[in-house]
């Protein structure tokens, strides 16, 4: 019973949450390296840009309401993603004609696309705050859980509750119908077939006549939905505050660099490595011991390797670890 | 000197003047002094990025550095504090010294499969040993009078010595991060030093019994005598008798002036030694690395080398003018650091001042923080102009104000991005004919 009751304590704190902090995480790095892959360099706008489109989102979701309409127990926020993805795909094309598409003629090095991305997280930062201010919205509506602590209590009879709240398995159904997406869109679609190649060989890409432009379009676009996708999930699942947003590029980064930057299935999988890590370090185990050791072995602190302040630390060493060990991640990324 | 930088350096006089014309001596004197420090900020910024091409996203973290250190060398030491945690705190870092030499020394000595098993493994045990000396230690400490201490103190030592102080410990730091990301991919830096920026000041938030936290250090010593016993000066009063200003406002104008002056002083040494090296052989050395890496490579250049070392004093430049900073403020803060502006920031002065050009990291300090000041009225002005036809009161006047500080950010994403694209050297490029 108290080996039960302890697992349950786990699923509860760690891996539910963690699980949908992961696909959260992942959606967010995999557009990152899209965006390597074809563009090859590190996008420092991405919070931003998952920032921005979460907050038409939002602001299509108030609409919504507003208006009664409402997907009964599911988010109205999952009718208004379409909008928020279409509004910020424009947002991103235009940014990329005006902006990168320039660089991109004078094949400037890579440092110079990254130092303009601060220039863009600057102004998205800015419209941003501009439009919703810098406070916590929340946009969460429908049934708030799946399954309640006091149901999973009287069903199995243990003293440790599990609750699954709908966004946690939203998050996790929206991104496996995403990921699976992009990557049947990868690999079978000819466009996504050009784009690999891009990836690869950018010179013989052109001798086959791969349109560059189209292939960079479809990248923005599909970056820009991945990280609407992302940022929607994320405040359906906590909230939405811009600044979060922009502190959330630290353990996207490292989700990428962690699979191998460049390599999308690497992204995924670097996610939940990130967000796993990062969960159990920062998760005090002291009830979870109580319940597994005997009475005199019972902790008296918390049982905490680190406290939660210090997450982003989590993301950064395992950052540097996969530096010093194995520099191209864990799929073989590109080193250049 | 060539015309079109002195016609450059005289404009931003100008600037300055003209705040002091209109918004009064003390406001332009406010202005000067931050936008010498930014300068100072500037300058180290673009040692690594004009002379190396290394992208510093950590800017903030090594100012943040700089800052505690002028608290941890200047401020009185906490009476009995390090009696009360002392041991176990040296204990603690015997501890994290021997983990460290311990991995150093598997990392020389294990090689094959096992090496990263056994490092992170001694890691692990050493982090934990360091706890049970830490954990006590840092209870015991934050437990002495902790409304107004709860903190190891400091030194006591004068406050100028932390400037340097604030240098090395930038040092420091650059030099771990520099080891672990330099030699790899350039976007690594950049994403290694976003991190450890994050790290320091997550550690300068929570470990109270070091900084006190988000409770703040409050009351740091100055380096000039505060306004308040500059007004009960004879020298002073006899000042403003002279000028015919009242005595708030002199003490105010010598305080600030005798700031100016000290950071003025910090600034021209370092750029003359930054003149200095950039002219040497070592400058040009650095600049072949940049331009071309791997010529200068077959030249027999250690490329990797050269980077750590201006990774290192472009960080130790960051940390003084953090120090100085904190300084002025004559508090320490760890809250009130945010990347947006004091890490991007820099980077717009850096790029807006001409990369690679110490005059224009100068002057891109000077005039970004200008801009950055004078931004917030124009905003609010903005908005008020653009919202006198509303009614007062209604939702989108209200909305329209409040957004108005968030201008700035707007103002310098723009500048960066047209800056960038159209005027790329800068507005005063780096010398690259033969003089």
């Amino acid at each position: 019973m108290d080996v039960l009751n302890a697992l349950v304590l786990f699923a509860n704190f760690v891996l539910i949450p963690a699980t949908a902090y992961g696909a959260q995480l992942a959606l967010g790095a995999l557009g990152v390296t899209l965006i390597y892959a074809v563009l090859r360099f590190s996008n420092f706008a991405h919070g931003d840009t998952m920032a921005i489109g979460t907050m038409f989102v939002v602001l299509a979701t108030w609409g919504l309401q507003s208006l009664g309409v409402s997907l009964g127990p599911l988010p109205t926020a999952l009718l208004a993603l379409p909008v928020g993805i279409l509004g910020t795909v424009v947002l991103v094309l235009l940014t990329d004609a005006w902006v990168y598409r320039f660089y991109r003629s004078k094949r400037s090095e890579p440092v110079i696309f990254v130092i303009a991305s601060v220039g863009i997280m600057f102004v998205y930062n800015a419209l941003t705050r501009f439009v919703i201010g810098t406070d916590d919205q929340r946009f969460e509506d429908g049934a708030r859980f799946v399954l309640r602590v006091g149901d999973f209590r009287a069903w199995s009879g243990l003293s440790e509750g599990l609750a699954i709240r709908t966004s946690q398995l939203l998050t996790l159904v929206v991104m496996v119908l995403t990921v699976a997406f992009v990557f049947w869109f990868l690999q079978k679609t000819r466009t996504g077939k050009a784009m690999r190649a891009y990836s690869d060989n950018e010179d013989l890409a052109l001798l086959s006549g791969i349109s560059p432009e189209r292939v960079v379009r479809i990248t923005w676009i599909l970056a820009a939905a991945l990280a609407v996708i992302a940022g929607t999930l994320y405040g359906l699942d906590k909230s939405f505050r811009p600044f979060t947003y922009f502190q959330l590029l630290l353990p996207i980064f490292a989700a990428a660099i962690v699979g191998g930057i460049g390599q999308p299935l690497g992204a995924v999988a670097g996610g939940f490595v990130v967000a796993y890590s990062e969960v159990m370090v920062t998760y005090a185990y002291k009830g979870i011991l109580t319940y597994l050791l005997p009475e005199s072995w019972r902790p008296e602190g918390l049982v905490q390797m680190l406290g939660t302040d210090y997450k982003f630390a989590v993301s950064f060493i395992i950052l540097v670890v996969v530096l010093l060990i194995r520099p191209t991640g864990i799929f073989r990324g590109r080193v250049i | 000197m060539t015309g079109r930088v002195a016609a450059l350096y005289a404009g931003m006089a100008l600037l300055l003047v003209g705040a002091g014309l209109v918004q009064g001596w003390v406001v332009a004197l406010t202005i000067l002094q931050l936008c010498l420090v930014s300068a100072l900020m500037a300058l180290g910024a673009n040692m690594q990025w004009g002379y190396a091409g290394l992208f510093n996203a950590g800017i903030m973290g090594f100012a943040a550095l700089g800052g505690v250190a002028v608290v941890l060398v200047s401020m009185r030491p906490v009476p009995g504090a390090l009696g009360a945690g002392g041991w176990n705190l040296g204990l603690a870092a015997l501890a994290l010294v021997l983990t460290l030499a311990a991995a150093l020394f598997i990392r020389e000595r294990v090689t094959g499969y096992w090496r990263a098993p056994v490092t992170l493994v001694v890691i692990a045990v050493g982090y934990f040993a360091m706890r049970v000396f830490l954990d006590p230690a840092s209870a015991a400490i934050e437990a002495i009078n902790p409304a107004a201490a709860g903190y190891l103190g400091g030194l006591g030592l004068p406050v100028l010595v932390s400037w340097a102080v604030g240098g090395l410990f930038a040092a420091g730091a650059a030099y771990i991060v520099g080891k672990v990301a330099l030699g790899l991919r350039s976007d690594y830096l950049a994403i290694a030093t976003l991190g450890i920026a994050e790290i320091i000041l997550a550690v300068l938030k929570n470990e109270n019994w070091l900084t006190r936290g988000v409770k703040n250090v409050t009351g740091l010593p100055r380096p000039i005598p505060d306004e308040r016993s500059l007004q009960a000066a004879p020298w002073v009063q006899d000042l403003a008798a002279r000028f015919g200003a009242d005595v708030q406002t002199a003490a105010a104008i010598v305080a600030r002036l005798g700031y100016s002056l000290l950071f003025a002083a910090v600034l021209v040494l370092v750029f003359w030694l930054a003149e200095r090296a950039l002219r040497s052989p070592w400058g040009r050395m650095m600049r072949a690395i940049r331009d071309n890496r791997d010529a200068a490579e077959a030249m027999g250049k250690n490329v990797t080398r050269r980077h750590l070392q201006i990774f290192v004093l472009g960080s130790a430049v960051i940390g003084i003018a953090g120090a100085m900073m904190v300084t002025l403020d004559g508090q320490f803060t760890p809250a009130s650091y945010n990347p947006l502006r004091y890490t991007f920031l820099i980077w717009v002065m850096v790029i807006v001042g001409g990369s690679g050009n110490n005059w224009g990291a100068v002057l891109g300090g000077f005039l970004i923080w200008y801009v950055w000041v004078m931004a917030e009225p124009f905003g609010g002005w903005l908005m008020k102009s653009a919202t006198a036809g509303m009614t007062p009161g209604s939702f989108w006047q209200q909305h329209l104000m409040a957004a108005a500080p968030h201008i700035r950010l707007l103002v310098m994403g723009l500048i960066l991005l047209l800056v960038l694209r159209f005027a790329p050297q800068g507005l005063i490029p780096e010398r690259t004919a033969r003089r």
